[in-house]
């Protein structure tokens, strides 16, 4: 095992990159189960039409039309199926619900393999974030720290939001009791469907800022369900804090797990949650005290 | 009147039929849903371009039956025995995933029904699971990798690092690899398996390789865990210091243009690329373009070889399930692959080997084939068959 201290840092660099964008991925799924009791398994697959929206984006106006149109027309996605679906779907229970989103994963997946097809696309990184930088003397790409930067930037404007904003006061109070939050005037109908859109939009642009790392296939909304999962029953249910620490937490498993213990790299998230899961049940930080 | 025109018309229909013509009824088990997808199109295209082609030089006529796999055992399975006990086909074709492979072997075996396996490259399926009923006119894993060991000591690399999917296709694609260079005299100074189709990140790995002072890295990649490997590897500029080699799934022009440019000096050795250059090459290639609008991949190949060595099995006149098994195992030819044939002993193909480098070209990325290196039929592996009966 090499004791390079530019090695460890690389991998630092690596833990916090995946830890970004699965909190960029998480923190919606989290904020809509909490503020609406709503599981939406498809939040992946919104993820993966974000990827798909950025790549075809690119190809007509270039890397920064697919970045801020990606989170737009997955949002646009939102409104749609939450007029048309989630709203009919508010009260039928847990079980009803799961079911609906887990058959909305294959139908959307179907409709990308239909209009994109199987072969996967790419998408070109602008001057800007193409290349290396030295960071402690190992060169670096920038797209991974600009990652970072990103999910860092999103999660302090969402704190921010959360804690000092009047809306912000208002989602936590839905959070917290929806029925009374209602009994105080507060609108928490409206307040669901905008954090709703917020959460697909967030998607959306995971999928965008993914898009030029891995590569854009249609089931790659499933493969990246199962980490979001992990990282939302980790962190707790409903809260920024829970989904930032999940992140982190599965990042920094993941990546030094692989190169530890290379063998037991695919079982020791679940390991973990299976801990969390017996000593704390409610993950580290829920919404809810 | 009309009754006349109608008997007319009858006998006419009769007649036109070609009294000696034997219709062989084909079942293609491929995946047209699923992760392999792309690849169940490109076969069945290429296997459609082959009856179109050469189904003239047969007296036989072929009737297909398409079966989607999903690329799941237990569906394949199920398909599989629809199409021998209902469809009642005399062979089938096609097969992409060695899992899929592995679940139907017992069933064709059992049922005696021809199959000839246009991908799925687990050397046991001609090794110590091979069947008189199964041939196989794709590759298997370490056929592709094994002439590369030792070409790559001959360029005198002596330390490689190895990193490949944990799984039966990776680990055997880089047995085939790290058996030949060791035997040259190479040293394997890293060896890493990463969880299949759970890696995203290859940041944590590309880190391991970069410190274990390699001189080269050899990898096993396909389809999007290739692209994300190629591109993260570019991104983390190692390819200047630690060229990248691999098995030729890693570069397929299937998936190239989505790598780019990071796909770039990346040198693999596959058993086909669209650039061989021969005369039947050529005219695959603009074949295959003027029937779908791609340049054929390997997997198209495989298909349109296929059905190439179905028709040359019926040319000898066979044409039930006994007799096109039999046939089948004798079958050789040349194709756009350069010449083939059929090994008795183990039923796998033996093909040439071709090392190429992926190199900007007119249409996007293009194959520069540096190397031919000679065809060699596989290891015994633990089969044992009947010979065939002449």
């Amino acid at each position: 095992m090499s004791l390079d201290p530019g090695f460890w840092a690389l991998q630092t660099l690596n833990a916090l990159q995946l830890s970004m964008l699965l909190f960029l991925l998480s923190i919606g799924l989290t904020v809509i189960f909490g503020l609406m009791h709503f599981v939406n398994l498809a939040h992946g697959s919104l993820y993966a039409l974000g990827a798909y929206v950025a790549a075809a984006a690119a190809t007509v106006g270039g890397y920064w039309t697919g970045f801020f149109l990606a989170p737009v027309a997955v949002a646009g996605l939102g409104i749609l199926l939450y007029s048309g679906l989630i709203r009919r779907m508010r009260k039928s229970g847990p079980m009803a619900q799961v079911l609906v989103t887990f058959g909305l994963i294959f139908a959307l997946l179907d409709l990308t393999r239909i209009v994109w097809g199987d072969i996967a696309l790419a998408i070109e990184l602008p001057a800007l974030l193409d290349g290396r930088v030295s960071v402690f003397g190992i060169g670096y790409p920038v797209y991974r720290l600009f990652i970072i930067a990103l999910g860092l930037a999103i999660f302090t404007a969402l704190a921010m939001v959360l804690k000092r904003t009047q809306i912000g006061a208002m989602i936590r109070a839905g959070v917290d009791n929806d029925a009374m939050a209602a009994c105080l005037g507060i609108n928490v109908e409206r307040l669901f469907f905008i954090v709703f859109c917020v959460g697909c939009a967030l998607a959306g642009l995971a999928g965008a800022v993914a898009a030029p790392l891995l590569s854009v296939t249609p089931d790659m909304g499933l493969q990246i369900l199962i980490p979001t999962l992990i990282v939302i029953v980790i962190g707790g249910l409903g809260s920024l804090q829970g989904a930032i620490a999940g992140s982190l937490i599965f990042g920094f498993v993941q990546t030094f797990g692989a190169v530890l213990a290379p063998q037991l790299a695919s079982v020791l998230i679940y390991a973990l949650l299976a801990a969390v899961l017996v000593i704390r049940p409610m993950g580290l930080f829920p919404a809810k005290g | 009147m009309k009754t006349t025109i109608l008997a007319a018309l009858g006998l006419a229909t009769v007649l036109s039929m070609p009294a000696s013509a034997e219709e062989v009824k084909v079942g293609l088990l491929l995946p047209f849903s699923g992760v392999y997808a792309a690849l169940g199109n490109d076969i069945e295209a290429g296997f459609e371009l082959a009856l179109e082609e050469y189904g003239s030089e047969t007296e036989a006529t072929f009737s297909l039956m398409r079966e989607d796999t999903e690329v799941k055992p237990p569906v394949a399975l199920a398909k599989a025995k629809k199409l021998i006990l209902q469809d009642k086909v005399d062979v089938m074709a096609g097969i992409v995933s060695s899992g899929v492979l592995g679940a139907v072997r017992d069933l064709i075996d059992g049922a005696g029904v021809p199959l000839i396996v246009a991908n799925a490259g687990n050397d046991e399926a001609t090794g110590a699971h091979c069947s008189p009923f199964i041939t196989r006119m794709s590759f298997s894993n370490g056929q592709v990798n094994r002439p590369m060991g030792t070409w790559l000591f001959d360029q005198g690399i002596t330390k490689v690092f190895t990193l490949a999917p944990d799984y039966a296709a990776g680990r055997q694609m880089i047995d085939g690899f790290t058996e030949t260079f060791t035997a040259a005299g190479g040293e394997i100074v890293g060896q890493e398996f990463t969880p299949f189709q759970k890696t995203q990140d290859f940041g944590p790995f590309l880190a391991k390789a970069k410190a274990s002072g390699a001189e080269a890295v050899y990898v096993f990649y396909a389809g999007g865990e290739a692209i994300s490997f190629v591109k993260q590897y570019d991104s983390f500029g190692l390819k200047a210091d630690l060229p990248l080699f691999g098995s030729g799934f890693l570069t397929s022009p299937l998936y190239v243009n989505a790598e780019g440019p990071a796909a770039e000096g990346v040198i693999t050795a596959l058993h086909y690329v669209p650039t061989i250059d021969n005369p039947e090459n050529a005219a695959f290639v603009s074949a295959f373009l003027q029937k779908t609008g791609r340049i054929p991949s390997e997997y198209a190949v495989q298909g349109f070889d296929a059905a190439r060595a179905l028709i040359e099995a019926t040319k000898t006149g066979a044409s039930d399930r006994d007799s096109l098994a039999n046939a089948l195992r004798q079958v050789h030819f040349d194709g756009p692959r350069g010449t083939l044939s059929i090994d008795p002993a183990t039923n796998n193909i033996v093909q040439p080997i071709y090392v190429y480098e992926t190199v900007p070209g007119e249409f996007g990325l293009s194959q520069k084939v540096l190397a031919e290196l000679p065809a060699s039929a596989d290891p015994l592996n633990g089969c044992a068959m009947a010979p065939v009966s002449n």
